[in-house]
């Protein structure tokens, strides 16, 4: 009940932000909407721990910032692979064990590693990774990395 | 104020092209599909990150912003979703990447 009320909140925040009208009509009409969508999912029993993840609380806005400061220094790096008139690619697969235990977290780890360039996660699964790297070093550094502790760290665990 | 604002917006804007002008060549120069895919993901991050950072300073505190901040956040959650799955069916279909230490198929386990 808790999260189906606060995904009326987000979600009606959200609308107020895309329209940015503020008369009264409408903000009620928006309300409404907010609160029919959260009805519908209701009935399709999909408001859960993975719908609205809000037991994670702001721990996600901590991991971000990090995660964008890798994507520049990995981005910067594949470009200049990119730019090196060698093209020094040395294309490696590598397989691991992540140690998250939530959806949530799997989830996550396995998209940060998409998102830094010079690293795509290509299998995912509960126990194991199979994770493409753009060179060996790249592919070596997704194991036990600290990505991985950071994002152990958001989804709740020491 | 508003000239080093512009200044600086223009600085990302350029830095948001240069990104994507080398994820296009690297598109080109890359030896097979995997490898292909990390150079997309350059223009994904870097070159569409800078693009919005740009024009967030073109558009100063309003509603327009918070929109760009939220394209921003679909591209963060979508570009990596794609790209997996992109991966994930190439590898499925039997692609066999080119790989640096020794030739041929991932074990199987």
């Amino acid at each position: 009940m808790l999260r189906a009320a606060n995904s009326v909140v987000v979600l009606f925040a959200f609308w107020l932000l895309l329209s940015g009208y503020f008369t009264a009509f409408l903000v009620t009409a928006g309300f409404a909407c907010a609160v029919a969508v959260v009805a519908f999912a209701w009935r399709m029993e999909v408001i859960d721990h993975e719908g609205h993840p809000m037991h994670l609380g702001l721990r996600p806005f901590a991991y971000v910032p990090w995660l964008l400061k890798e994507i520049l220094k990995s981005g910067w790096q594949v470009t200049r692979i990119i730019l090196d008139p060698k093209l020094p690619v040395s294309p490696t697969l590598v397989r691991f064990r992540p140690s998250q235990r939530t959806d949530v977290g799997l989830v996550t780890h396995a998209n940060s590693i998409t998102l830094t360039p010079g690293t795509i996660s290509v299998e995912v699964g509960r126990d194991s990774f199979l994770v493409h790297g753009l060179t060996r070093e790249s592919a070596a550094g997704v194991v036990a990395s600290e990505m991985d502790r950071r994002v152990c760290r958001f989804e709740g665990q020491r | 104020m508003s000239l080093a604002i512009d200044l600086a917006s223009w600085a990302l804007l350029v830095a948001g092209g240069f990104f994507c002008i080398v994820g296009g060549i690297g598109l080109i120069r890359m030896p097979d599909f995997y490898t292909r895919m990390h150079a997309a993901s350059v223009t994904d991050t870097l070159g569409a990150g800078f693009m919005l950072a740009g024009m967030m300073l073109q558009a100063g505190l309003t509603l327009v912003t918070v929109k760009l901040a939220l394209i921003g956040v679909l591209l963060f959650f979508t570009s990596p979703t794609a790209t997996h799955a992109l991966a994930r069916a190439a590898m499925t279909r039997g692609v066999q990447p080119l790989l640096a230490d020794g030739e041929g198929a991932p074990s199987k386990r």
